[in-house]
């Protein structure tokens, strides 16, 4: 399975790379390789360039700002699972992230590559859409960013257009100190790619009522779904709250068929998921010390 | 059996396995680590279609391009050589590497491009036009079955390939006076070994010599034989080279259609070829499929628990030619009752070609399936009497006083001790104690459930199936061989004939031969002459290799033993017998009198004035061995197939979470028992690796075509092997009870574990179901069937059977 | 294209064309015939290499990628020509492989986790282990090896270069 040939050219610069991209349909950018290189064993992409931008320093980097952490799109997800500022700030993108193929190839996979990929069973882009990310496009015209929901729309589809790439990505940082996560997911084996995969983030007060929540569903339809369960603000997120939000955000759930896995499953074990990543984050944000805690 | 365990000095000791040295440091010798100076390199191009005509093929852009040598078809390939050989009296069924006027199967071979690289041989494979007319074609077993059915082969008449009915004692009269009945079906889905190295091959023709050089990932029994009947050459023209370390194989590497190709192309373009299947060509169109089986079961039994009679109709998808899948029906015949004193059976053994890939020989060679249909007849029989399985399966057993049993079918079973086995196990889990523990499963919400099988491994396999199936095939030996010399010096070097794909048959040999000589096994060097200088061999095939090539080097060691002492005795003027060896000298216990090692050994190689008349000079010994219990053929539909039968008794643990419809291992245990073990570390290993296999054929693998008639499980990607995330931790409990067969009571146990793993792992799935009414009946079981099942039986509705 | 790699320590250059992976660079180039090809499309882990001291899928990266890093095979383990490595032994001693093809990137991986974790429970090993496919052994053995490799490297106080900060080092 050799790859039909090309040619491969390592830009210095983003604006360079930005610009060969642009100038050729038939280039591709090639970062970590996990996900395209199969492809082109298979010679299911043919491009007849690569242009390599694994090294690229406008690419690279972890950043903490105000109320976000940016993650460099060529940020390897291996070095995105040992970095102390994500798991911190970003907790969602922490825990998700060992579940993200195998270790070898989270030494190479980058987290932009992932988000670009847009396997709809894709952990990386299960927690952008869930928590809300950005993002963050260069592009010939200059740099943009979009929000993650708008960003994937379809399987392995993005609004990735000619001449663009993935900069960063812009994780919201949630300001409350009761955070809590929860995730779960459910594959044939351990490392495969998930029939069902959900992610929730929730936020308590001292008094242990939920502040804010995101919930969001991989694996199920053509992209991760962000479900609207903005009922439980305000609840204690117990069980029976839990049951009917999830119930009432899920109606519309699309669930895709294939050989590993039926619609129905794929409908009824989301909706199971969900609420177990819901009870899992409030039970791992209650077990967070309130402001002022003796 | 002529040792006395107790006295074993390297036998069943733990012994380093001494192949594992070159391949800790990446030296191992893998067909593709074999650079042949000029070398050219073979890309296929399959057919997209399950059956199409082949209207024309043009080769002309493909050959222009840089690097292309040649561009082969089939029609060439089939003029210049002979079809593959059928096992079955078929001979309208017809088989060629590449295919001939119309295509059979999706990924069927069609074209061979040669190139100077893989990847150039690709880019030009892309470039061959090849115009299809695609025909009918039909992928269900039970569809093909009819007569109105698209034929695979049309010159055939039909897609049965075997339809063969066997009746073993009073099985009417049996059904008709047990008091009770079951009937049910069963279907092992389409699964095999795929061992990570593909199949691979390279050969070279050398006109100077007329010979045929080859290397190549091979477990083939008479490979060198069938390369040269298929290219009409000599059979001492075509030289396999044996040092070729084989990236696994549990018996599917038997690459014959590759091989000709491959030896075609380099008679024919005067450089070396290979051929390194890519993993595509492999899963594809490597002809490496296993069995893929319905079986219905009917099983007469009473009160008791008792079963006293049992038809079995199975009817396998071979695919669309005949390969070895018909004999992998066959060979099941000699455990057909499993370690049960069924006392008839009706056995209705049918084979159909459909459009699909073609089936080659898989670990087990049809037990595995086999075993999972008789578990479950058990299984169900202790359902519908109330009865514990366990306790039904001790009250079916064969006792260890009636062996040699000799079953329904005409094969006795050697030994076995099936209750100890089982009293073992128990013991070891206490099974009181799991039962509890499933109980708390169960009560903290999770499915749980117990699995139990106990089948048994026959092993020590010849090829007694194929005149049992093909009359006019008359073969009853299969036999093995060692050489061995000591030479002048006093180094001892032994030749085994046979390659090895991770059996430690290197390891195996000295330790033999250690034993009987009384010297350091780790002195023994073994070697792999090239097939013109072996002697002959079978292959590591049916778990024999312990048995025959055990057998063979015993008897070799005992041969120079006896030359040793007898030169000895003739120096002390002695009979033989009053002469006593040990550890490597030989010594007078009257006179006093000792000749070490080294004295021998000079007299034998130097001193002929020396030794006794019509003595050979030097000290060389071989032993062709013979089956043991292996010299009749069929008699009115009954033969002895193995000689040895080990036997494994499964016991699983699992919990599933309703909601989700994973089965989780929690504990697995097996109770193993095949006779004296040689080396611990790879009866072990053997046992482990089988269990993971069998775990992957219950709950994983499966390679599965669509309605189109594609392959759609064509990478690793769709075919899920079990990593070590999925296999749990197994524990293994011993026994042994010896052979009488062998030299030193050694069974085999190549196929142990998965045997009967997959109906362990599938019993422990439906014990953690059948609260809920339902139950699983194909292999394998996955998740989504599995949370479907759970949630249609918890709202009330009837469960959905898999087609 | 001229490559100019790094591998066990030495410095290898050849002239390789863009799209012929790490892995038949390797093999093919440079005559290091330790990784293995399975399946090229990076599922089976029988190519592993270290990269820098992490396994990588060696079918998974093209050779003209590969330059500015360490780069270690299996052949680059051993500590001279006939000596096994503490871990190429236990790996003997438990016969934690049998037609040894997965068995470089097997080991290469426990290498790799044995750099960074000095007491590995079993889940370590498996997750370190889990990206690559054994048909022969169910990973019994294996996982005993890396225990038996683990206890041998503790108790002979070996030093461990990428040992992280973020691991607790633990007495013995």
């Amino acid at each position: 399975m050799k790859p039909a040939p090309f040619d491969y050219v390592r830009p210095d610069t983003l604006a360079e790379a930005c610009a060969l991209l642009a100038g050729d349909e038939d280039a591709r950018l090639i970062a970590g390789g996990q996900t395209l290189v199969p492809m082109l064993a298979m010679r299911l992409a043919r491009p007849a360039r690569l242009i390599d931008i694994l090294r690229l320093p406008e690419l690279a980097g972890i950043r903490q700002e105000k109320d976000a952490v940016v993650v460099g799109a060529t940020t390897r997800q291996a070095h995105a699972e040992r970095d102390p500022v994500i798991r911190a700030s970003v907790p969602m993108l922490a825990r998700v992230l060992p579940w993200v193929g195998h270790p070898p190839t989270r030494n190479r996979g980058t987290v932009g590559g992932s988000i670009a990929n847009a396997d709809p069973s894709a952990e990386i882009p299960l927690a952008a859409v869930t928590l809300g990310a950005e993002i963050m496009l260069a592009t010939p015209d200059g740099p943009t960013s979009m929000p993650a929901d708008d960003f994937f729309i379809g399987p392995m589809l993005t609004t990735i257009g000619l001449g663009e790439c993935v900069r960063a990505i812009r994780f919201p940082v949630w300001p409350q100190p009761r955070i809590g996560v929860g995730f779960f997911e459910i594959s044939a084996r351990r490392s495969d790619f998930a029939f069902v995969a959900a992610a929730a983030q929730v936020a308590l007060d001292e008094e242990g009522r939920c502040l804010d929540v995101a919930l969001g569903v991989g694996g199920v339809g053509d992209r991760p779904v962000r479900l609207d369960v903005a009922s439980l603000v305000g609840t204690e997120l117990d069980a029976a709250s839990i049951v009917e939000a999830v119930n009432a955000s899920s109606n519309d759930i699309e669930a895709m068929s294939d050989l590993h896995a039926s619609a129905a499953y794929r409908r009824r074990v989301a909706v199971t998921l969900c609420v177990r990543a819901l009870e899992e984050a409030r039970a791992n944000a209650s077990a967070k010390p309130a402001k002022g805690a003796r | 059996m002529s040792a006395d365990p107790a006295t074993f000095r390297f036998v069943s000791t733990n012994r380093r396995v001494r192949e594992d040295r070159r391949f800790v440091a990446g030296h191992g010798h893998f067909v593709a680590d074999v650079a042949l100076e000029g070398m050219l390199h073979v890309a296929i191009l399959p057919s997209q279609h399950p059956a199409a005509r082949i209207v024309s093929i043009d080769a002309s852009a493909a050959l222009a391009m840089p690097g292309v040598h040649y561009v082969l078809s089939g029609d060439e390939l089939a003029a210049a050589t002979d079809p593959l050989m059928n096992g079955l009296d078929t001979p309208k069924v017809q088989r060629h590497p590449l295919a001939v006027g119309q295509t059979r199967y999706a990924g069927e071979w069609v074209v061979a491009v040669v190139a100077d690289s893989r990847a150039l041989a690709e880019d030009a494979t892309e470039k061959v036009r090849v115009s299809y007319e695609p025909l009918p074609f039909v992928m269900n077993a039970e569809e093909a079955l009819k007569p109105d059915s698209p034929p695979v082969h049309p010159a055939h008449g039909s897609n049965v390939l075997l339809d063969r009915t066997f009746v073993w004692g009073d099985v009417d009269k049996h059904f008709a006076e047990s008091p009770r009945h079951l009937s049910f079906r069963v279907t092992w889905g389409r699964n095999s070994t795929v061992p990570i190295e593909t199949f691979g091959v390279a050969a070279s023709w050398d006109p100077w010599r007329d010979m045929l050089d080859v290397w190549a990932s091979i477990q083939m029994p008479k490979y060198p034989d069938q390369i040269a009947r298929a290219l009409r050459i000599p059979a001492n023209g075509v030289r396999v080279h044996q040092d070729v370390d084989v990236g696994g194989s549990y018996g599917v590497k038997r690459g014959i259609k590759q091989t000709v190709l491959v030896a075609h192309l380099a008679r024919r373009l005067g450089r070396p070829v290979r051929l390194i299947e890519d993993r595509l060509e492999n899963m594809r169109g490597g002809d490496a499929h296993g069995p893929e089986r319905i079986f219905d079961v009917e099983v007469a039994f009473n009160d008791d628990g008792i079963v006293k009679s049992m038809k079995i109709r199975a009817l396998d998808n071979a695919g669309a030619y005949a390969g070895r899948a018909p004999f992998q029906l066959g060979k099941p015949i000699g455990a057909i009752v499993g370690p049960y004193k069924i006392e008839s059976v009706q056995y209705r053994a049918q084979s159909v070609t459909t459009n699909k890939a073609v089936q080659e020989a898989v670990r087990g060679f049809g037990q595995a399936p086999t075993n999972y249909a008789i578990e479950t007849a058990i299984d169900k029989v202790a359902a519908a009497t109330g009865l514990e399985r366990i306790e039904v399966r001790r009250r079916n057993f064969i006792r260890k006083e009636e062996f040699p049993y000799l079953i329904p079918s005409g094969s006795t079973y050697d030994s076995g001790d099936y209750h100890t086995v089982v009293d073992k196990v128990v013991a070891h889990i206490d099974f009181a104690a799991m039962e509890r523990e499933r109980d708390r499963l169960r009560a903290s919400g999770l499915l749980a459930g117990i699995g139990i099988a106990a089948c048994l491994e026959p092993s020590g396999g010849n090829s007694s199936f194929e005149p049992l199936l093909n009359e006019k095939n008359t073969t009853t030996t299969w036999m093995d061989s060692c050489r061995i010399n000591i030479d002048g010096p006093g180094f001892v070097t032994v030749t085994i004939h046979n390659t090895s794909s991770g059996q430690g048959h290197e390891t195996l040999v000295s330790t033999v031969i250690g034993e009987v000589l009384q010297i350091d096994p780790d002195l023994i060097r073994v070697i792999r002459p090239d097939s013109l200088a072996c002697l002959p061999s079978n292959s590591p095939v049916g778990s024999r290799m312990a048995i025959m090539l055990g057998g063979a080097a015993f008897h070799a060691a005992q041969k120079l033993k006896a030359k040793l002492t007898r030169i000895a005795a003739h120096q002390f003027g002695v009979g033989e017998d009053k002469a006593v060896y040990a550890s490597g000298a030989v010594s007078d216990p009257n006179s006093g009198r000792q000749l070490g090692w080294a004295e021998l050994v000079n007299i034998a190689h130097r001193n002929f004035h020396l030794l006794p008349e019509g003595m050979e000079p030097g000290l060389e010994a071989t032993h062709v061995m013979q089956v043991p219990t292996g010299n009749k053929l069929p008699q009115a539909g009954r033969v002895q197939m193995y000689p040895c039968h080990s036997f494994e008794f499964h016991v699983v643990l699992m919990a599933i979470d309703p909601a989700l419809g994973k089965p989780e291992i929690k504990r697995y245990v097996i109770g193993h028992d095949c006779g004296t073990v040689i080396n611990p570390h790879i009866v072990k290993g053997m046992t482990l690796g089988g269990v993971a296999h069998g775990l992957g054929a219950a709950l994983l693998e499966e390679f599965v075509y669509d309605d189109e008639g594609h392959l759609i499980t064509q990478s690793f990607m769709d075919y899920l092997l079990p990593s070590s995330h999925e296999v749990p931790e197994v524990e293994i409990v011993h026994h042994c009870t010896p052979s009488p067969f062998t030299v030193f009571g050694q069974k085999g146990s190549g196929e142990s574990g998965y045997l009967g793993a997959p109906a362990a792992i599938s019993a422990a799935v439906n014990d953690c179901v059948s609260p809920l009414g339902i139950s699983f009946n194909k292999l394998p079981i996955r998740i989504s069937a599995i949370g479907d099942a759970i949630a249609d039986a918890q709202q009330g509705k009837p469960q959905e059977q898999a087609k | 294209m001229k490559v100019d790699l790094r591998i066990n320590g030495a410095s290898r250059s050849a002239d390789i064309e863009p799209r012929k992976t790490l892995l038949d660079a390797l093999r093919e180039n440079f005559l290091l015939n330790g990784a293995h090809a399975g399946c090229e499309h990076g599922v089976c882990g029988a190519c592993t290499v270290l990269i820098d001291g992490e396994p990588v899928r060696s079918c998974l990266m093209f050779a003209v990628q590969a330059d500015g890093y360490e780069i270690t095979t299996i052949e680059g383990v051993a500590p001279a020509p006939g000596e096994l490595s503490v871990i190429q032994d236990a790996f003997c001693e438990t016969h934690g492989l049998q037609c040894g093809y997965c068995t470089p990137g097997m080991i290469l991986a426990a290498h790799a986790l044995l750099q960074h974790t000095i007491t590995p429970t079993r889940e370590d090993i498996v997750e370190a282990i889990s990206g690559n496919i054994c048909r022969c052994t169910g990973y019994g053995q294996i996982i005993e090896a890396v225990q038996f490799a683990a206890d041998r490297l503790r108790k002979a106080n070996t030093p461990r270069p990428h040992h992280g900060a973020d691991q607790p080092v633990e007495a013995e």
